[in-house]
């Protein structure tokens, strides 16, 4: 197989399940439609899923260089600090904390 | 007089979900839906040049970067690809690997709002452009959405990856390194998400439950953590469905 062969077949195979992946569940769901159950899934998860995502996130950025522990704790209260009292402007949010990361990872 | 009344409340409930917003047209709604992706391509774009930069240092050729993105449009994924690809890794391998680190994917259709697109490629491209920043910023403001808006913004969220990924790739040549600690602006943008999804104290089971399985996954099994977690939470809120169900049935008795 040559390379050109392998990188096609990598995306092919990448697609089919990627797209399976997202497209199944919400074909599966359809007759679940009325169901109490899926209801009371689809309001309790994304606060969960987020805090999971968040927290992984953080870990897998950790991991590349444990001496980030103190940047991440700062920059993540920033990020919180500046959400909560500038009024929920994500862009603002998300700026102040990376500019805060950056800097202290740069600096220290 | 109630009839009409029960029209107008079923009609308010329909308008409500995927209808626009008063005064809105479409053209506004995808200057919103675009306005809305900035605070994740903030985070995607720098990743997404990352990512060209590594597939010209490990030296597969140019297109693959546009190419994986494209089929899969996952960033995750696809920078863990580069390394397994450079090392020639069997197409099985591969296969498992998507199918592992992609398939937190199942649990979004909950309660992403696929419902308000009807266009038949539209709904194919929204699902298959369905990734997690999109799901975390429709997750964090349920009941807003209309189709320009959530078309829009996966879209932009699309141009944004694929284009840093290119950027990335021409300039993998001339550059040395990349702007350390950048990376982080993923890790700010679902803070922020998590903190609007959780605006009331009814949440705040959802948070503990996510938590406990989340501390057990990073013990039990570091290497998968953010599977398991998400398979433990789900099978936790089933359990408390379960719960309530028999709560509910105990005071009609």
């Amino acid at each position: 197989m040559t390379q050109t062969a392998y990188i096609l077949a990598v995306m092919a195979i990448g697609f089919a399940i990627t797209f399976a992946l997202r497209a199944v569940p919400f074909a599966a769901l359809r007759p679940l439609r009325e169901s109490r159950l899926v209801a009371d899934l689809a309001l309790w998860m994304p606060v969960g899923i987020l805090a999971i995502l968040t927290v992984t996130t953080l870990r897998s950025s950790l991991e590349a260089d444990a001496s980030r522990l103190l940047p991440a704790a700062l920059a993540t209260a920033v990020t919180v600090a500046v959400h909560l009292v500038g009024g929920r402007r994500t862009l603002l949010s998300v700026g102040a904390g990376t500019v805060t990361f950056v800097l202290l990872v740069n600096l220290l | 007089m109630i009839a009409d009344m029960t029209n107008v409340s079923i009609e308010a409930v329909r308008r409500s979900e995927g209808e626009l917003p008063e005064g809105a047209t479409p053209r506004s709604e995808i200057a919103t839906g675009i306005r809305l992706s900035f605070a994740a391509g903030l985070g995607m774009f720098p990743i997404g040049i990352a990512f060209g930069v590594l597939v010209m240092q490990t030296g597969l050729p140019w297109w693959t970067a546009p190419g994986l993105s494209i089929a899969i449009f996952g960033g995750s994924v696809e920078l863990l690809l580069v390394g397994l690809m450079a090392a020639a890794t069997p197409l099985a391998t591969i296969a498992l690997t998507i199918l592992l680190v992609n398939f937190r994917h199942v649990f979004y259709a909950f309660s992403f709002p696929l419902r308000v697109v009807r266009h038949p490629l539209a709904r194919f491209y929204s699902v298959y452009a369905l990734i997690d920043e999109a799901y975390a910023v429709t997750a964090a403001s349920p009941g807003t959405w209309n189709r320009y808006r959530l078309i829009a913004m996966q879209a932009a969220f699309h141009s944004y990856w694929v284009g840093g990924g290119l950027v990335g790739v021409a300039l993998a040549s001339f550059i040395p390194g990349t702007i350390e600690g950048l990376e982080f602006a993923l890790c700010a943008l679902f803070i922020t998400l998590t903190l609007d999804a959780c605006r009331s104290r009814k949440q705040v089971p959802s948070l503990v439950l996510a938590g406990l399985s989340l501390g057990v996954s990073l013990v039990m099994v570091p290497d998968d953590a953010l599977f398991a977690a998400m398979l433990g939470f789900v099978a936790l809120l089933i359990a408390r469905h379960l719960l309530g169900a028999r709560r509910r049935a105990g005071a009609q008795r």
